[in-house]
């Protein structure tokens, strides 16, 4: 692989991941966020795996390969299951309207560049100069899981933040090692699935998900 | 001697077809709709038939009622002239870069709002403050979004920009062109006043954002701004086709040759963005009016994410 094509596809492969984690803020259809949120890991993959091929190292591909059968494949199907359970279609009112949540994003990515800034300092190579975009789906995550109130968005916030987090390792270091990612991926994994059972019981005993709901206390 | 041929034959080839790009995506629509449509020429008919028609200006309007058409058309006809579409190689490029190409385009808007307002009418004042609030976001996204274009090519000037992608076509493939090319993209709908931003085809009060500035108008008035925001259009469209598709734009010192195939691929090009433009219109409602700031906040979010992505990854 080339220098530039290197580039090109690492880059490429950046703006998709940073354009679907600002889609996530734009679209109220939950649907449709666990299909952005699929998409996001197809670019994790394409990231990770692009990297790989460029050190030629087989463990990376396959932890690429991995990744993104976990991010793009398990865990929406996970979400659906949830989402087709509940029969909730519509993240009705987030606490921050879609407007200004947009601008909010804007200023996080300036943030997100700003503090990166020494980071990238430290060896600027094309794969260190992108984690200002992990940084931004790490800010624009929290972001989410703090303004939304349906159960399953705010999931959604916690994986793009945990993306963010795996594509920020993956950029900053030369590959992770298996044992290391292995286990992050377990924990996610362990993390939907205990959630997944939250929320089923949530909605058994409340008959919804709307956190803001859940003020006082049931016995 | 082709840089100054060329912006004649941009703003003749503007100029003329325009018209009849309104009339093809009109065209589109009617069929896919399972009517016979109107034919592609009905625009130019009536326009040829407004202007037969007598000047009348309602009572009580002072000039700026009447020079608001004129602006708005000016300025189109000069935006024709600068931009991109023919030749990169305009006589007026030097002096009129992205901030003025903007600024002019903004210019035709706000004369026409001022337009609408001098009337005193209900319809008048919710037309401009509705096209105010669109303009709010669309003049920043367009400057911000080709900023980020401009920052590969070192220099505002759209000819320059257009040149460097002509010299490096893969160079589009981008996430900085792909973020930007979907800002611009939002913003060109927004700005000309197509579905879901308005809807050009109704007189529904609920709806209409440009409809309700130019009720007013009759005759000749309203044939030219009928004219200027066709004209609008097309070179919005032109200019997202130059910028991201620059194939077959002559550069500087290009032979006579280049200038003609140049204008047919610009209308090739600008003829498919507007048949893919109407066809998606026929899929599509028009969006509720409040969430349209929706829409374009997040077009202009994109924007500056290109331009934000142009120094992450330089």
């Amino acid at each position: 692989m080339t220098d530039a094509m290197y580039i090109q596809l690492l880059d490429l492969a950046c703006g998709a991941f940073l354009l679907t984690g600002v889609l996530v803020l734009w679209r109220r259809d939950l649907s449709a966020i666990v299909w952005l949120f699929a998409l996001q890991g197809v670019a994790l993959t394409a990231m990770v795996i692009v990297l790989g091929v460029r050190q030629d190292d087989l463990e990376l591909i396959l932890i690429g390969l991995g990744v993104g059968a976990l991010r793009a494949a398990l865990l929406p199907y996970l979400m659906r299951r949830a989402l087709v359970a509940s029969g909730e279609a519509r993240e009705t009112q987030p606490l921050v309207n879609v407007a200004t949540s947009l601008l909010v994003a804007a200023v996080l990515a300036m943030l997100a560049y700003a503090v990166s800034q020494p980071l990238v300092r430290l060896s600027p190579t094309p794969a260190t100069q992108a984690v200002p975009v992990a940084l931004t789906v790490l800010l624009i995550g929290f972001f989410v899981l703090v303004t939304r109130r349906r159960a399953l968005s705010q999931l959604v916030g916690f994986l793009l933040m945990d993306n963010a987090i795996t594509a920020t390792a993956f950029l900053t270091t030369s590959g992770v090692p298996l044992v290391v990612e292995l286990g992050i991926s377990l924990d996610v994994l362990l993390a939907v699935l205990v959630l997944q059972v939250l929320t089923t019981r949530m909605r058994a005993a409340f008959g919804g998900t709307d956190l803001d709901e859940l003020r006082e206390l049931h016995d | 001697m082709t840089g100054v041929v060329g912006a004649v034959l941009q703003v003749i080839v503007v100029g003329v077809g325009s018209p009849l790009l309104v009339g093809v995506m009109r065209q589109v629509r009617a069929r896919l709709e399972g009517r016979a449509g109107a034919g592609v020429l009905q625009p130019w008919r009536d326009l040829r038939k407004l202007m037969r028609k007598e000047p009348i200006t309602p009572r009580g309007t002072g000039w700026v009622f009447r020079a608001a058409p004129l602006v708005l058309a000016g300025t189109a006809l000069v935006v024709a002239a600068v931009v991109p579409l023919v030749t990169t190689a305009s006589p007026l490029d030097g002096v009129a870069d992205l901030f003025a190409v903007t600024a002019l385009l903004a210019l035709g808007s706000v004369a026409l709002a001022l337009g609408a307002l001098d009337t005193g009418t209900a319809f008048g004042g919710m037309g401009a403050s509705r096209e105010m609030t669109v303009l709010a976001l669309v003049e920043p996204t367009i400057l911000v979004s080709v900023f980020a274009l401009s920052i590969r090519a070192g220099s505002t000037s759209l000819g320059s920009i257009v040149t460097a992608t002509v010299e490096d076509p893969l160079s589009v493939i981008s996430p900085v062109s792909v973020l930007a090319a979907v800002a611009l993209a939002i913003v060109t709908i927004a700005e000309t006043g197509r579905i879901p931003v308005d809807n050009p085809s109704t007189h529904l009060e609920l709806t209409m954002i440009h409809e309700a500035m130019v009720l007013e108008y009759a005759g000749p008035d309203l044939a030219l701004i009928e004219w200027a925001s066709a004209m609008r259009l097309s070179v919005l469209l032109g200019l997202l086709a130059s910028l991201f598709f620059p194939l077959g734009i002559a550069i500087a010192d290009a032979g006579v040759l280049a200038l003609l195939v140049a204008v047919i691929a610009l209308v090739v090009k600008v003829g498919l963005l507007g048949v893919l433009l109407s066809v998606g219109e026929v899929f599509m409602a028009k969006l509720r009016l409040f969430r349209v700031p929706e829409l374009l906040a997040g077009s202009f979010l994109l924007a500056l994410l290109a331009v934000a992505a142009s120094f992450f990854l330089a």
